[in-house]
Parts: structure tokens; sequence; C-alpha cells
């Protein structure tokens, strides 16, 4: 990534940035809050855009370095913006043999997309999850935060295609 | 708080209760919201509220009840506890039916109740899950009312920490994360450890996928994970806790949230806690989705602020954890059961399960089976018990195929060996682990082979890449079985698959690597011929593996545990 370091601080009348600071002053700024704080970004901004995580790690003391590992690291911290829509498809063990992975490759034909990508349009993400723990609606799928149960190939895409500008590929 | 005070609060709230004419819980776990649950717990407070029930009725949304299969549950009560109904299934339209027919005349449905005597319930044992379902877990009044807290009472006002530990090693209690380690004897050595602070840390990152157990205790009776974490923390002298838990789990964190401000406004965390001189305090930590930070010198990293990777043992974290101080990391299981044996005692505890493994264990039924969700069985019931009884066996006419116990550290039991008694030495002596909890059927539409694949795609992604052999040995052992599941494999690629499994096992730095073939290795013990199948006949017995053709997203999982994906 390409980032001006000697600028962090951004000028800037996002009130966003004033609720990232509470959220670090709450943690007395401790380096080792830094999870903590990636949390609060990535729920006011939806993902960590570079020019965010130099700011962290200014704020916090904690080298670039440091900070991109960590954002690099964890699976829940992601630095692209999610699509207008998303549709995550579980592939937890009782999903999985009850046929989860039908259905995302299902997905991943009609929308062209890979697992963890987004459509060019920007409509929709196709991610997957390891484990929602709704092990008894299996095989489940999450429309936008609401999960489907008992969900089939067939009754994915007649919700996926509602969003998605949907050509016959 | 005075400790005179909790059985004030406890007798206060008992009596609030008896005036009650029922008491509706309706489940709000992840499983039953998913299945419409919120929705029918406000239509329920509606219809009690449009019959003016209020005063006698109180409706309010609880943990998992354990029969997700059947859900959204509602459980009825009535005030004084002596009976209750539990009703399945139930939709939009039936809440009127309940509420005028049972809430209001006293006659309940019986065409949407359940059988009570049925094996699912009687077969059960509930001590970490006896609470969930009953209470409403956002009310402390609730747990104090059925006896919670006064275990931490009495140990603080009656006990030295010795005795305490003492309890607890007599009790036999062993890890419920998996490893099944002595817990007396880990708070020993931190008791025993020297440090200018102690730290007591709950492991709540459950990353098995098919494993909800945690969460559900959370979700359900958070409490009494409070009260488990401070009674370690007094008997090893901690004053400081976290919980780390899953950003999956925003409900768990929510009521953990909730629990430990209730607990701090009623001084039962915080200074002084009932006028003595123990201080604990408990703070939360949200992982972020990576399964080594279940590993516990990788969940300490990670509470550090650091990426989750795992270091050498020892020193273990009993002697130099957090922060280079000694460090207690328990799983929730565990804590949970804590309150439980300081109040009833080591010899109740020790007189459930097997010679070796005490108590009760949850397990979370998923897969091919009639019952899926959440139950609690003495340690030692058989494992067709479990499955065929309990869980209702394997529905739609299928044949039980094999029972995969321990996530991807685990292995698959086959119907061989169905009459096993469940605990850690038996599962370990027939190539699987007993694990958090897990429990996934298979049946003869699945491919051992594909399996296996799937577990080690699985570590290959969460594998953190700190030691070699895990880095570059679970996408090589990856790489191996996808040949074999597209059917351009060798016996020589069988036996390199062999080798590299017993490579990954004694070369590994952490317990990701080291289990990590766990999965290969027992389904190749008991269902070689698949894999034979699969290399000699290119055909998949199993119907599953497409040879050839269409090979699809072999990517397969690529990205995230949780909701997000990582760019």
């Amino acid at each position: 990534m390409t980032v001006n370091v000697l600028t962090p601080a951004p000028q800037t009348s996002d009130k966003r940035y004033k609720m990232l600071d509470a959220a670090m002053k709450r943690h007395q700024y401790q380096p080792d809050s830094l999870l903590e704080v990636l949390h609060a970004a990535q729920g006011l901004w939806g993902y960590l855009e570079d020019d965010l995580l130099v700011y962290v790690g200014h704020v916090l003391k904690v080298p670039l370095s440091r900070v991109y590992g960590v954002a690099t690291f964890y699976n829940f911290f992601s630095l692209r913006p999610p699509g207008e829509h998303t549709c995550v498809v579980c592939m937890g063990t009782a999903c999985y043999v009850k046929g989860s992975a039908e259905i995302l490759r299902a997905l991943e034909k009609a929308h062209g997309v890979k697992a963890g990508e987004t459509t060019a349009d920007g409509k929709l993400s196709v991610l997957t999850a390891r484990c929602l723990g709704a092990c008894g609606l299996a095989p489940a799928v999450v429309f936008d935060g609401e999960v489907g149960g008992r969900m089939t190939p067939q009754s994915t895409q007649e919700r996926t295609k509602q969003w998605s500008r949907f050509d016959a590929r | 708080m005075p400790g005179e005070d909790l059985q004030v609060l406890a007798d206060k709230e008992l009596a609030a209760r008896r005036n009650l004419k029922y008491r509706v819980s309706v489940c709000t776990a992840a499983g039953c919201l998913s299945s419409n649950g919120g929705p029918i717990k406000d239509a329920l407070a509606k219809a009690v509220a449009d019959r003016n029930l209020g005063d006698a009725v109180r409706v309010a949304g609880t943990g998992c009840l354990g029969l997700c299969h059947a859900g959204p549950l509602v459980h009825v009560e009535t005030g004084d506890s002596q009976q209750s109904w539990l009703y399945l299934r139930v939709k939009p339209d039936d809440v009127e039916r309940i509420a005028t027919e049972h809430l209001a005349a006293g006659r309940p449905v019986e065409s949407l109740l359940s059988t009570p005597d049925a094996p699912f319930f009687k077969k059960q044992y509930k001590i970490v899950l006896e609470n969930a379902g009953r209470i409403d877990p956002e009310r402390i009044e609730d747990y104090i009312a059925v006896g919670g807290y006064k275990a931490l009472y009495r140990a603080i006002t009656e006990k030295t920490q010795q005795e305490v530990i003492n309890v607890v090693t007599a009790s036999g209690l062993r890890g419920r994360g998996g490893g099944g380690y002595p817990t007396g004897l880990k708070w020993s050595t931190v008791f025993k450890s020297k440090g200018s602070r102690k730290f007591v840390i709950c492991n709540a990152d459950e990353g098995d996928p098919g494993a909800f157990m945690d969460r559900s205790v959370l979700e359900g009776d958070p409490h009494r994970v409070l009260e488990g974490m401070a009674l370690a923390a007094y008997a090893v002298g901690a004053d400081q806790g976290y919980i780390y838990v899953r950003g999956e789990y925003p409900l768990a964190i929510n009521r953990l949230k909730t629990a430990i401000k209730q607990a701090e406004r009623l001084e039962i965390l915080g200074n002084r806690i009932f006028d003595s001189a123990f201080n604990f305090r408990i703070d939360l930590r949200i992982g972020a989705g990576a399964f080594v930070c279940g590993e516990e010198t990788a969940l300490i990293s990670s509470v550090e602020g650091h990426r989750g990777a795992p270091r050498p043992r020892p020193p273990y974290p009993a002697q130099s954890g957090l922060w280079g101080q000694p460090t207690l990391i328990n799983n929730v299981e565990t804590f949970a059961n804590v309150p439980a044996i300081l109040a009833k005692g080591a010899g109740w505890f020790a007189s459930i399960g097997t010679e070796k493994s005490k108590g009760t264990k949850v397990f979370a039924l998923a897969g091919k089976i009639a019952h899926t969700g959440l139950i609690e069985v003495p340690m030692g019931m058989t494992l067709r018990e479990i499955i065929f009884e309990v869980g209702g066996g394997v529905p739609n006419g299928g044949k039980f195929k094999a029972a995969q116990t321990g996530g991807p550290s685990g292995g698959c039991v086959p119907a061989e060996h169905l009459d096993l008694p469940v605990d850690y030495e038996s599962l370990a002596g027939v190539g699987s682990i007993m694990g958090s909890g897990g429990l996934i059927v298979m049946d003869d539409t699945s491919c051992m082979v594909d399996v296996a694949k799937f577990f080690m795609e699985f570590c290959r992604d969460e594998s953190c890449g700190k030691c070699v052999p895990c880095r570059a040995g679970t996408v090589q052992m990856h790489n191996l079985l996808l040949k074999i599941t597209e059917g351009t494999a060798t016996l020589g690629d069988l036996a390199l698959l062999e080798k590299l499994s017993d490579l990954l096992k004694s070369t590994s730095l952490c317990g990701l690597g080291q289990t990590a073939p766990n999965p290969v290795l027992s389904t190749l013990r008991y269902f070689r011929d698949e894999y034979m199948a699969h290399i000699r006949d290119r055909k998949c017995p199993a119907g599953v593996c497409k040879f050839g053709g269409d090979v699809g997203s072999q990517g397969g999982v690529q990205g995230a545990r949780g909701l997000e994906v990582r760019a």
C-alpha cells in the first residue's frame, strides 16, 4: 500500500474520527488496545482504509507494520469496502455435510465471483463463514445479517438475484 | 455488598415469582432467533398485555433450551416452578392460542407440546446448562434467585485459597476446552507461581466449526461464568480477569457486558468483594476471527494486542503468561462447572461420570441427526445412546457412518465403536479427541476423504504461519487430498500424505499443527477403502467427489470464519 506516513491526523470534519478518538481515549491510548480500536474503526467505517491504519498507529504509538500485521492477520478485519449487499454462506462442518459447498459453487458461478469477492457493480459480496452456530438450521446462509435456514442453491439464488443485476452468464 | 443482602435479594425475587401465575421463556439464542424467535417473543408479550395479564404472566427471552431443530421454543412455567411445559415450532399464528387457552384460561395447548419423558430430556443431566432457558440472562436477580453467587460468597468468607483449590482438585474436574488437563492442578500451579500480579482468562474463542456450546452458556447464563472466574481468581490470587470472546457472537458479547455491569453495580465484582480484601475485575476482549487464538499462548498474544501467534511452551502461562505474569486460562464450560462444584461439593461432582472423567459434558449435535441442538450428558454415556436415543438417530432412513468429534483437531468414530463410553481416554484410544464438544453425525452420503479435505482446508487457512511444518505442511496435505478427490492421485501420494501427517504431528509448534493431521489419520484408519476407491478406481463411494468434469470452486472457503473477509 502507498500511504503518506507524515500526515496521519486527518484534517476532516468527518465525525467518525471523533468517535474513534473517544474509543481510543476509553482505552487510555494503550498500545495493547489495538484490536479493540480496530474493531471500533471497522464498526464506524465498515472497513479499514489505509489512512485509518496510519492514524490509529500514530495515536496509539504502534508501528504501522504492526497495525498492518494485525489488521491482515485477523479474518474479521477487511481492508476493502464491502458490497452493497452481503451473502454469507456458512461453511461450518454441519452445513458442509448438508451441502453448503454446492450452494457456494452455484453462487460463484451465477455471479461470476469467488468467495470473498464483490461483484463488479459493487452490489453483492459473496462471503463464507466458518460457523454461525446455527447448526440446527443447516445449511445456513446470511442475507444482509438475516439468517436463512435449510437453504438450497435455488432458494439462495432467488434471494441474491433481487440484489444483483443478474445477467445470464 | 454484604453477603446477607444476597439472600435478601434472592428471597425478594422468589417471592415476586410466586405471585406470578406463569413465567414464559422464549428461546432467543442464535438458533431460535434465526427461526423467528424474536417476533414470537414480541407477539407473546403483546398478547399478554392485550389480555391485561401483565401482573400474572412474565415474558422473557432466555438462552438456549437445547432443541434447536424444533425452534422457536417457548417454555412456560408456573410461578412456583412446580409445573412446566415446552412448546415446539411455535408459529406466529400459535401465539394467540397459547395466550388465550394456556396463559389466560390455564389449559395447555396439547398439540404443540413436547413429550417431557422423551429420551432427549430424560437421558440428560444438566450442571452447566441447569439455568439455561430457565432464567432471564439479562437479570442478575434471576441468577441470584436460583442460588447464584452464593458459592462465591461462602468461598470468600469461609474458605482459604488452598481449600477452594482442594475442592476443585478433589472433584476431578478436567479442562472442557478439549485437552482435559486437570483443572485443580492448573489452579494449584498458578497459585504457587510468583508474580507481581496474576490474571485469569476465560477462553471463549470457540472456533471449532459445528460447535456452539460455549456460546449457548454465555448467552443463556453469563453470570455463571463470571462466578466461576471470580472463584478461580480468589483461589489463585488474581485481581484481573479477561474474557476472550469471538467477535462472531454479538449476542453473547452484549449479554456479558450487561452481566458484568450488573455484577459491578451490586459490588459482586470490583473492590472489596463481600467486604473482604478480595478485588476482582473482568474485562472483555473481542476476538477477530482467528482459529489459532484458541491456543492459549496465541490467545495471550492477542489479548496483548498482537497477532495471534503461539510461542513455544514451557514456560507455561501458569508460570509466565499475560505480560509475563502467572495466568490461569480455562474454557467457558470449565468455569461454568466451578460454582456448582463449590456449592454441592466435590464428592457430588466426582460421583457423576467415569473413573477418570468426572461430571458431564455439553455437546452440540449437528449434521445428519434428528435432534440437532445442545445436550448435556454424564461422562461415560455411549455414543450410541447419545446419537440414537438423545439425538434421535439419523433422519430420513439414512445409515449412520461416522461421528466426528473434536473439530479440525479431532477424528471420526465409525459405527463399530458406537458402544464406546464417551470420556477423554476412550475417545483418544480410537484416534479422536473429546474436543470442545462439537459432535457431527455423518451418514452414507458423506465422503470421508472429502471431510478430511474440508478440515485440512480449514487448518491451512487458519495456520498462523509462524512455524514451517504447519504453514507449508497443511498446504501440501491439502493439495494431496485435492488430488485424491479429483481422482488424479497415485499410491505414492497416499504414502506421502501419511508421511506428512507424521511430520506435522511431531514437529509443529502448537496444537493447531500438531493435531491438524488427525482427521486424515482417523479417516485413513477406518475408511482406508474409500481412499483406495478414489485412487485406484477413480470412484467416490458416497458420490460426493466429481472426477474430471465440473470441479467448481476447489478453492472453497477462502476468507473468513466470521462475517467479514480479509482483503
